[in-house]
C-alpha cells in the first residue's frame, strides 16, 4: 500500500466561468477514496481530465507510477469507469453495447460479466434506453468490473438512486476491495455513502482542493460543538471552522476540541459526520455567493 | 475475539483496536500462531477505514505482538515471555498510577494506600 495508483499534479483546466486550479492529489493503493464537493465544485471536470474526456490545459497525471500521456492505452486497460451519464448508445441492447466496449479491453472476462448480469437481474436483450436509473448504474458497474481493472473510477455513481441500490453498490465495492491491489476513486455529494466505506477523503471546492485526509482521522479530529450564544465572541469564534447561531444557542464545528473544552467547559461536544465537516470547510464561502 | 469500538471515546480508533487485540493476545483469547483477519476484512467488519486497521497492525507488529508475512497475512507472534510480563506489568502500573493520583488529590496518604492494597489482596485471596 505504498505506491500511489493515481497522482494528479498541478492539473489545470479553464472554462469561461469555472477554473480547475492547480489540483494536486494522489490515491493510495488498496484504498477507497471519496471525492467530495458540491455540484459545480470541479469533481466531474477532474475525473474527465483524468480519463482524457476533457483536454486539460496543463498538469500531469500518473497512473500506477507511469505517465498517462506516454502509455495511455496500456494504463487505461487497468481502469474501470462509471460515469454519471451518457456514454452508452441508447438504441443498442445491453449485449450489443457490451460487445462494443469489451473489444477495447485486453483482459475482458465474459464469465465475470455474465455473473454480474445474473446477479443484478439484467436482461441482455433489453435496450439501454429502457433501463431504469438503478439498472443503468448496475449495468455500468458490471461493464467496469469485467476486465480485471485495478482502479475503479466513478463519477457520482449513487446520485438519484434509492438507498437500497446505493447500499448494494457499496457492498459490491467492498467485495471488489477484498482482492489485493485494488483501489476505488469515486465522487459524490451524498456523503453518507462514504461514511461507511471510504478510507480517504478529498474535498474540492471552486476548483481547488481543500483537504486530502484519512476519513477516520478527520472524524476523530473534528467535532460538533453546541452551547450558549454568550460564549461566542471574537476570540472564541476563531476556534471554530464555522458557527451557526439561532436565538437559542450556537452550533459549530471545530478541529480544536481540547481548546474549546478549555474555554467552554460546559459545551456539548458531539461526533461530527462528514457532511458537517464538509459544510464547515466550504459553508462560509457559499453563503457569500 | 471481541472488539468494541466506541465512537464517543476520546481514544483514536486505531488505538482502541490495537489495545483490544493486545488484550486478546494477553488473555489467550487469541493464541500463538493464530491468523488475524486481513486489514480489509477487519476494517469492513468494524466499519472503520483500512488505514486505521493498518495502523493498528503496524503498531502491534512494532511492539512484537504479531508478525506479518507479505501476501500471507498477520499472525499472533510466538509468545515472548519477557514482552508478555512487561506488558502485563505495564497495564497494572497504569491502573496503579491512576489510583495514586486520585489518592493524592483526595489527600489519602501513601501508608493508607499500602494498607488498602494489602487488605484488597487478602480479601481476594479469601474468595
Amino acid at each position: 500500500m505504498t505506491q500511489a495508483v493515481l497522482e494528479v499534479n498541478q492539473l489545470t483546466k479553464r472554462f469561461q466561468r469555472f477554473c480547475l486550479d492547480h489540483v494536486n492529489f494522489s490515491l493510495e493503493e488498496g484504498c477507497i477514496t471519496g471525492f467530495i464537493g458540491t455540484n459545480g465544485s470541479g469533481k466531474t471536470t477532474t475525473i474527465k481530465s483524468i480519463l482524457g474526456l476533457v483536454v486539460k490545459d496543463s498538469g500531469r497525471i500518473r497512473l500506477f507510477g507511469e505517465d498517462l500521456n506516454k502509455n495511455e492505452r496500456k494504463l487505461k486497460d487497468r481502469i474501470g469507469f462509471v460515469m454519471d451519464e451518457g456514454y452508452f448508445y441508447e438504441n443498442l441492447t445491453l449485449k450489443a453495447m457490451k460487445n462494443v466496449l469489451a473489444a477495447a479491453y485486453s483482459q475482458w472476462d465474459e464469465a465475470v460479466f455474465l455473473s454480474y448480469i445474473k446477479r443484478f437481474k439484467l436482461d441482455l436483450k433489453q435496450k439501454i434506453a429502457s433501463l431504469s436509473k438503478g439498472m443503468r448504474m448496475k449495468y455500468a458497474v458490471a461493464l467496469a468490473l469485467s476486465h480485471h481493472a485495478d482502479l475503479l473510477i466513478m463519477d457520482e455513481p449513487t446520485s438519484g438512486l434509492d438507498p437500497l441500490v446505493r447500499s448494494e453498490l457499496m457492498d459490491i465495492l467492498l467485495e471488489f476491495m477484498q482482492e489485493e491491489g485494488k483501489s476505488v476513486f469515486f465522487s459524490t455529494h451524498i456523503t453518507s455513502d462514504l461514511e461507511k466505506i471510504a478510507d480517504m477523503l478529498i474535498l474540492i471546492d471552486h476548483g481547488q482542493i481543500i483537504f486530502e485526509e484519512e476519513k477516520d482521522e478527520l472524524l476523530e479530529t473534528h467535532v460538533r460543538v453546541k452551547g450558549d450564544n454568550a460564549w461566542i465572541n471574537e476570540e472564541t469564534r476563531g476556534l471554530f471552522l464555522s458557527v451557526r447561531q439561532s436565538p437559542y444557542g450556537f452550533e459549530a464545528v471545530t478541529n480544536q476540541r481540547d481548546n474549546v473544552r478549555a474555554v467552554m467547559p460546559e459545551a456539548v461536544i458531539e461526533r461530527a459526520c462528514i457532511e458537517d465537516i464538509m459544510l464547515a470547510y466550504i459553508g462560509g464561502d457559499h453563503d457569500a455567493d | 475475539m471481541k472488539i468494541i469500538i466506541q465512537n464517543r471515546s476520546n481514544q483514536p480508533l486505531y488505538q482502541q483496536i490495537k489495545d483490544q487485540i493486545k488484550q486478546a493476545i494477553m488473555t489467550n483469547a487469541l493464541e500463538e500462531g493464530e491468523r488475524l483477519p486481513t486489514i480489509r476484512a477487519l476494517a469492513n467488519d468494524l466499519h472503520v477505514s483500512v488505514l486505521t486497521t493498518k495502523k493498528a497492525y503496524a503498531e502491534l507488529e512494532a511492539e512484537g505482538f504479531i508478525t506479518t508475512r507479505v501476501g500471507k497475512g498477520s499472525y499472533v507472534a510466538p509468545e515472548n515471555l519477557e514482552l508478555l510480563i512487561e506488558s502485563k506489568r505495564k497495564m497494572v502500573e497504569e491502573k496503579l498510577l491512576a489510583a495514586c493520583r486520585m489518592a493524592r488529590q483526595l489527600g489519602i496518604e501513601k501508608s493508607a494506600l499500602h494498607e488498602m492494597l494489602d487488605l484488597l489482596f487478602e480479601e481476594e485471596d479469601e474468595r
